[in-house]
């Protein structure tokens, strides 16, 4: 899933300094798995922002409001008939969503009350951590399901640098190093000689040094 | 018993405190609430084993929330008390009275505003969550 932290309040004060109504949307998809931008944290933000005004004396309305995912154009063309009615939207989705509703309703300012911060998975409750870059060129079947990409701060290929240490890496005592998990995940599984496979200079224009990434399906297209 | 404890406490009951979530404390505070106690079991003694342990981290996350939106995160606190417990109940409340009083009302209200159906300025209201979990 996509994680995402929601921006500093005096951040989001500032958005909509300005404005008296406004559309705070949510969207049910990553944001609201990863507990940032869901139906709930749309509410809690809604209600902070309008005691804040109410408080300054500067009353603001604030319609809550959470698409299904706002990634997809079906759900996103679904705000055509409201989104007129407010000064302003602010999007507690992704920065895909974001930028897709701004893609929409050109006449409309658009803002993030998120900051879009990685791919990743559910630890446990109330836990996230990153899992994938998207290089668009997976080599987890050489490295039996660990990313040395993304776990390995540097993205080595090709194992470990100087600064794993007891397992961890150097930027920061809690994160594991990649290359120590993907050692221990060969050993596991009686693969080591995987380990002794130089890999070459890995193609990086599939990541993002090639550009905006896009993919088509010819025969889906309607 | 025959205890008495303020007027202006209005009891909200739920099953469990671990029914309480922080937009419920929050709505409270918008709908002109001058303070809000959520008042629990006994730490293990839940009889959902954990409900007032995640209560008492929600009503922390709501403290964090009220400060950074101006309301004050003071006006928000957690209790435990078993159901047997009405003396503690009673005082408790007197307790959470006195200490909003003591902070004013809720900084939404602004000047001579009436703060709610039926209540009068500077008399604080709380709104109580209250386990009705008998032991």
């Amino acid at each position: 899933m996509i994680v995402a932290n929601r921006k500093p309040f005096e951040e989001l004060l500032e958005f909509i300094k300005p404005y008296s109504k406004i559309l705070l949307l949510g969207c049910n998809e990553c944001v609201t798995v990863c507990a940032t931008g869901g139906a709930k944290e749309v509410a809690i933000l809604a209600s902070e922002l309008k005691m804040h005004r109410e408080k300054e004396g500067r009353p603001i309305e604030i319609m809550e409001h959470v698409l299904e995912r706002n990634c997809d154009p079906e759900y996103v063309e679904s705000l055509k008939p409201m989104v007129g009615d407010y000064e302003m939207v602010m999007s507690m989705a992704c920065g895909c969503g974001i930028q897709f509703v701004a893609e929409h309703y050109r006449e409309k300012l658009v803002l993030p009350a998120v900051n879009t911060t990685f791919d990743g998975v559910t630890e446990e409750h109330g836990v996230w951590s990153e899992r994938c870059l998207g290089c668009g060129n997976c080599i987890l079947d050489k490295t039996l399901g660990i990313c040395p990409v993304t776990r390995c701060a540097k993205s080595l290929f090709n194992g470990p640098c100087g600064g794993s240490q007891g397992g961890k890496c150097e930027v920061d005592k809690d994160t594991p190093c990649g290359w120590q998990l993907i050692v221990d995940r060969l050993k596991e599984m009686n693969m080591l000689d995987k380990y002794m496979e130089i890999q070459p200079l890995k193609d990086w224009s599939t990541s993002r040094d090639g550009g905006p990434r896009r993919r088509v399906r010819e025969d889906l297209k309607i | 018993m025959r205890l008495t404890y303020p007027t202006n406490v209005k009891v909200l009951k739920v099953p469990c405190t671990g029914r309480v979530d922080v937009i419920h404390i929050l709505k409270a505070f918008e709908n002109g609430a001058d303070g809000v106690y959520v008042a629990g079991c006994l730490e293990g003694e839940c009889h959902y084993l954990v409900g007032n342990l995640r209560a008492k981290k929600r009503v922390g996350y709501a403290k964090q929330l009220l400060e950074e939106c101006g309301i004050g995160g003071e006006r928000v606190a957690m209790y435990n008390l078993s159901s047997a417990q009405g003396q503690r109940f009673a005082a408790i409340a007197l307790e959470m009275t006195e200490k909003i009083r003591q902070l004013g009302p809720n900084p939404m209200k602004k000047g001579s505003r009436v703060m709610g159906h039926g209540s009068r300025e500077n008399e604080s209201q709380e709104q109580v969550a209250r386990t009705e979990a008998k032991s």
